[in-house]
């Protein structure tokens, strides 16, 4: 609805703005469609179109077929779902855990935040992590992608400043009625925090699917390598992944197969992402700034 | 309200420590996996930069490595690579600065003065996407759109035209990042500031538009004047961080268009200690590069203060 007191849109105005808001969402979105079609393409849809298609006229599966049958890339979603999932149940048990009994004036509480707040100051740096990490006998091991990113300060800030604005009365009766503190938060605030919680998991999820770094830092042995560091050497550097690694010969162009492997890596995204995007806006980063 | 609160708390507080243990131990157990975590994976490597003080060989340990004192800071500042890595830091910091920030602050804005709640939605969508897209994945997108085998160049060739190495080019590397970083975080960015335009007094325009303000005016002398707290305050976390200019994206490209451009502090760090075994540089240039970074946000928050904005870290707590 346009308010009475603002002009009429001029053509030329509206012209620039559609250049720019078009122009920026078709970069975003063109190369994401191209490595889809490619990824989808017959070897001669990618002959045809000398190296990347738009528009697959022979649409195919052949390429996840191939990286499917097993072999590094099949172990690698598996590791990302295994990292992803478990990493993402710890990090929020110890994050609502945290956030709950900071966020109400108790022993211990404020000392306990303030040690939390820190962290936002300060990055410990790479090497002491890595020789912590091998201290602990972590190298070469899943949990080394797990444990360390167990809790983010931005995601205990907003679970932090949501449990806040739970009326302290209703704690309170809850007490009176002879609950725990365990129970208040089990019955009363995760129920009453479930899209909040659902927001903060997903950061979670994403980020640790999205971790590659740390899979770099810490892990030697290829067959325990997540997506992310599969795309790295497979795609962007370009080795390859030999035959016998795949399982199947011949592979198809690959091409086809790079770009499956980009796919792979986007689609897990893709899916959460309508989820994300209609609640974050909404509440979860308003609340954030404000808090 | 407040006082009641306070009222509250000091009661709370009053009570003898086996008394609060005794209402608050289950509190207190909660706070214990957090805690842990805190203290082993953010504390320790925090004391673990010891390191950066010592001749640190790893197998005889932290406990039996020798101390040389300040020896790793002085053959930091005589080692030309470190110089590179930090002039190269402070550059793509600037860049960024310069061009990066305030490209959401301008989306934003247009974003706002659409009148189509339907193109609005469609466009935040859209823009929003690449925030949650792993920079293996976006390097990955832009190698396969400019690299040298990507479809631009490919178009480029069948029209006759010379490449372009976008990606391989390390004199106009800064402008990639850049655009990168666009590409991933600028629609994202937006978020905050499209929130922050929400909460600006309408009545204000109105008063103005009848007093014979056009859109420019309004702009300047209401919109942007709404916008300062937010704005002021990203600068401030911008600051902050201005030392860690993106360490996947440069470690992700450093093989294409070589270390002499896309050598920074974080990658710097890396090479020297993980990769190249010299531990004790790799954590100096690293505590060097944590302590900068805190006096940066802290002299950044103060001077917010002194200007009578917010800033992040207030005064009195942070709750």
């Amino acid at each position: 609805m346009r308010p009475v007191w603002k002009e009429n849109p001029s053509p030329g105005y509206q012209a620039i703005k559609a250049v720019v808001l078009g122009g920026f969402a078709l970069a975003i979105v063109i190369p994401i469609l191209v490595v889809i079609s490619t990824s989808l393409a017959s070897d001669e849809d990618i002959i045809d179109a000398g190296g990347y298609v738009l528009w697959p006229s022979h649409p195919t599966f052949k390429a996840y077929q191939t990286l499917f049958s097993g072999g590094l890339m099949g172990r690698a979603i598996l590791v990302s779902v295994f990292v992803t999932l478990v990493g993402t149940a710890i990090a929020l048990a110890v994050t609502i855990a945290l956030a709950y009994a900071t966020s109400r004036p108790v022993l211990f509480g404020r000392p306990v935040l303030l040690m939390v707040l820190f962290t936002l100051l300060f990055a410990p740096g790479i090497i002491p992590m890595f020789l912590v990490v091998k201290q602990l006998g972590l190298l070469d091991s899943l949990w080394s992608l797990i444990l360390p990113g167990a809790l983010g300060a931005f995601n205990f800030v907003v679970l932090r400043t949501f449990f806040m604005n739970v009326p302290g009365e209703l704690l309170e009766s809850a007490r009176i009625d002879g609950a725990s503190d365990f129970t208040i938060l089990r019955r009363i605030i995760m129920p009453l925090s479930k899209a909040v919680i659902a927001v903060v998991g997903l950061f979670y999820a994403v980020g640790f699917w999205n971790a590659f770094f740390n899979a770099l830092l810490y892990l030697n042995d290829t067959s325990k390598w997540p997506v992310q560091v599969i795309l790295r050497t497979y795609v962007l550097q370009g080795k390859s992944l030999s035959a016998d690694q795949l399982g199947v010969h011949p592979p198809p162009q690959p091409q086809s197969l790079q770009m499956a492997v980009v796919v792979v890596a986007l689609v897990p995204i893709a899916m959460v992402y309508p989820f994300l995007q209609r609640h974050f806006t909404k509440g979860v980063i308003t609340g954030a700034v404000k808090g | 309200m407040l006082k009641a609160n306070s009222e509250k708390r000091q009661a709370r507080n009053g009570l003898p420590l086996k008394a609060k243990w005794r209402r608050d131990w289950q509190m207190v157990l909660l706070m214990i996996p957090g805690v842990v975590f805190l203290l082993v994976f953010f504390y320790l490597p925090v004391l673990g930069n010891v390191v950066a003080f010592q001749d640190f060989q790893p197998f005889l340990g932290i406990m039996h490595s020798e101390w040389n004192g300040l020896q790793n800071f002085v053959n930091l500042y005589a080692n030309p690579d470190f110089w590179d890595a930090l002039r190269n830091t402070l550059v793509l910091a600037g860049v960024q600065l310069l061009l990066f920030f305030p490209v959401p602050i301008g989306l934003a804005l247009i974003v706002d003065s659409l009148v189509s709640n339907r193109f609005r939605r469609w466009f935040q969508t859209i823009a929003y996407l690449p925030h949650f897209l792993s920079w293996v994945l976006v390097v990955t997108l832009f190698q396969q759109s400019l690299g040298g085998a990507g479809f631009v160049n490919n178009l480029l060739r069948q029209a006759g035209l010379d490449p372009i190495p976008f990606m391989t080019n390390p004199d106009t590397f800064p402008l990639l990042v850049v655009a990168q970083l666009i590409w991933k975080d600028a629609g994202w960015a937006m978020i905050i500031f499209l929130a922050a335009l929400t909460t600006v007094d309408v009545s204000l325009y109105e008063a103005a538009a009848a007093d014979g303000a056009g859109r420019w005016r309004r702009l300047w002398h209401i919109t942007l004047p709404s916008l300062r707290t937010v704005i002021v305050l990203l600068l401030i976390l911008r600051i902050g961080d201005i030392l860690s200019v993106g360490f996947e994206q440069f470690i992700l490209q450093r093989d294409s268009v070589g270390s002499g451009a896309a050598e920074v502090l974080d990658t710097f760090t890396y090479y020297a200690g993980v990769v190249g075994g010299d531990w004790s540089s790799g954590a100096a240039a690293g505590l060097a590069k944590g302590v900068v970074g805190a006096l940066l946000l802290w002299g950044a928050n103060s001077l917010a203060h002194r200007l009578g904005e917010p800033g992040i870290f207030q005064k009195r707590g942070a709750s």
